[in-house]
């Protein structure tokens, strides 16, 4: 199932003003969307090979202005959402699945296994998780595939805990109880019983991940860490705007992070949302 | 107290693990990361092979990886952190020469972000579903939201590029770094011991911008939590109870309500510190702060062994300990969990 029609459920079932934050998170995120897949038709010029008057400030001719290498801003940062939205949504769903799978096992089975697993899960996610991911990503180098391989191991003890916690608490559920009595199998308890129990809980913890993770992958980038140039890439397109801080090019570093700050609201929103469908409590009455 | 007598010695007992397996993590991860450290050291090329291994017995990555580790293992046991090849110091030093200045950043941040997240958070759980609650919580996704360094950034470009009221980055002035012998460290604390009123407002001028990004993006966190957590408890029957015995509204909601819903606040504090240090990784590069965050990515970059792993235990062990403290204000705070 895609998001499209997780979303297109959700609205024939609820009124929008309600739910505006789920509205207008995936409204936001929507549009990042269609931005970045038709980027080279919506961008004025090519991010990369177009080099005009370099560090020019805002004009009608370049509405946010060009960087250090005359390249225009705007076109940069239409194509710069794509390594950040790769990123974030691949190491997210990777995540998922591994963090899903040992809280499962971890969570069913018990045992001296479940210790292991959680001593070593808490070890990771106690630790700051920018820092693993630096420390990750300086040992592999540079490169796209790299960078997801570093945040999504630092996303995996957040679904093992969420998986395993609630496994605990439906395993002794009466409906679980009763499937086990009639002799169905682990695999078909976990994916007939206990998945659809879970199932959205994972969506709103996922929307704080995606959200999150594109905050850590533009963090990587700004520290050096992130992909090599010239590809454009919000993160990077800021560190490379310190250097003219001084200077005064305002430009250079605004708007390549409004673009990180709105797409990270917007799924920080649908999380939101998501939350209060699950929790409706805490959208409570009025005193 | 005996109930949080075992809950703490269990703790205590799991935390020397769980330092070991990130200590164990990072220790073989360096080692099968690309880039020598002698040749980092050293610097540049054309450098006889000789002097290379001379280096490396030196180091002792000569031998093999096991032992390596479980010497470096020893060593740890013993309080040597071993030597950083960077700076040239013992790291244990180098940890402690930086440490402060980290802690400082620290306290004001979180102090700024419980200040601001709690206030948000009470507000609108108090106003909720009403436009005042939507916008804070609106405001609470977005700090959470952005980019702690283009925040930076920006406060930067603002106040001290084109306004100038306040330094771009480091901790004191140059000129009166030069003249400053620290006490303690902490150069706030410093500053009041010493009376030196001059300093005091230098000291601050520096704190004020990195102190307020971190404890801003902390914030909405905080927000959130006092949010949801106030909402749980302003039905509950004892605050009910409280606002038909006649009580203003005022004291309803802050005595009543607001204290019950301090204890979930007070337990994520722990993990707040851990997005605190993550946080102040990007706040020290983005200002110069010399603290043990900007420490641990130079040494990443120079591939500085020891000072990589001397960093991750310190910063481990200060996270644990953080947890732990939190966990004994806690039990104190809601008696049910002694029992």
């Amino acid at each position: 199932m895609t998001f499209a029609a997780i979303f297109r459920w959700i609205f024939r079932k609820l009124p929008i003003r309600k739910h505006y934050l789920l509205f207008a998170g995936s409204v936001i995120v929507g549009i990042f969307v269609v931005i970045t897949v038709f980027a080279s038709f919506i961008a004025p010029y090519h991010p990369t090979k177009d080099m005009m008057e370099p560090r020019q400030p805002p004009s009608l001719k370049h509405p946010m202005g060009t960087d250090h290498l005359g390249r225009d801003v705007l076109s940069r940062i239409i194509h710069g959402g794509r390594i950040p939205l790769t990123v974030a949504v691949a190491s997210t769903v990777i995540a998922l699945s591994i963090g899903s799978l040992i809280g499962w096992i971890s969570g069913y089975y018990g045992g001296l296994l479940d210790r292991v697993l959680s001593l070593l899960m808490d070890s990771i996610y106690s630790f700051p998780s920018m820092i693993l991911a630096i420390i990750i990503i300086a040992m592999l180098g540079p490169g796209v595939l790299n960078i997801i391989l570093s945040i999504f191991v630092i996303y995996i003890p957040t679904y093992f805990r969420v998986v395993r916690g609630q496994v605990l608490q439906l395993k002794s559920e009466e409906f679980v109880e009763a499937a086990r009595a009639l002799g169905a199998r682990d695999m078909r308890i976990l994916l007939r019983h206990i998945a659809p129990n879970t199932i959205n809980s994972m969506m709103a913890v996922s929307s704080f991940c995606i959200a999150d993770a594109i905050l850590t992958e533009a963090g990587l980038a700004f520290l050096g860490f992130g992909i090599p140039p010239p590809t454009p890439d919000w993160g990077f397109d800021i560190h490379k705007g310190q250097q003219f801080l001084q200077s005064g090019d305002w430009w250079l570093i605004t708007f390549p992070g409004l673009m990180i700050i709105f797409l990270s609201l917007g799924f920080g929103m649908i999380g939101e949302g998501i939350s209060d469908l699950l929790n409706p409590k805490r959208r409570r009455k009025r005193v | 107290m005996g109930g949080v007598g075992k809950y703490i010695a269990t703790r205590l007992a799991v935390t020397p693990p769980m330092i070991l397996i990130l200590l164990t993590f990072v220790f073989f991860a360096l080692r099968v990361m690309p880039g020598d450290p002698v040749l980092a050291m050293l610097g540049g090329h054309n450098i006889p092979p000789e002097r290379i291994e001379e280096y490396r017995v030196k180091l002792g990555l000569d031998k093999p990886l096991y032992a390596q580790y479980f010497h470096y293992l020893g060593n740890i046991f013993r309080g040597d952190f071993g030597k950083s090849t960077r700076t040239g110091k013992p790291v244990l030093e180098d940890i402690l020469a930086r440490f402060p200045a980290t802690l400082e950043l620290a306290v004001f941040g979180m102090a700024i972000a419980i200040l601001i997240g709690l206030t948000t958070g009470t507000f609108a759980a108090i106003r909720s579903d009403r436009p005042v609650d939507h916008g804070i919580r609106i405001f609470n996704i977005g700090s959470f939201a952005t980019p702690i360094f283009w925040l930076g950034l920006m406060l930067q470009i603002i106040f001290a590029v084109k306004l100038k009221v306040l330094p771009v980055a480091g901790r004191l002035d140059p000129k009166i770094g030069a003249f400053f012998r620290p006490i303690t460290k902490f150069y706030v604390l410093d500053a009041i011991l010493k009376k030196d009123l001059g300093l005091l407002i230098d000291a601050l001028k520096h704190l004020a911008m990195p102190a307020f990004v971190l404890g801003l993006v902390l914030s909405g966190f905080i927000g959130r939590i006092s949010r949801s957590s106030m909402l749980e408890v302003i039905d509950k029957e004892y605050v009910t109870t409280a606002r038909s015995k006649g009580l203003t509204e005022r004291a309803v909601n802050y005595k009543h309500a607001l204290r019950n819903a301090l204890i979930p606040i007070v337990t994520v504090m722990g993990l707040q510190f851990a997005l605190l240090m993550a946080g102040a990784i990007l706040t020290e590069t983005t200002f110069s702060w010399p603290g043990i965050a900007r420490y641990l990515v130079r040494s990443i970059e120079a591939r500085d062994y020891y000072a990589i792993q001397g960093a991750v235990v310190w910063i481990a062990v200060l996270i644990s300990t953080v947890n732990l403290i939190v966990d004994v204000i806690y039990s104190f705070l809601d008696p049910r969990v002694r029992y």
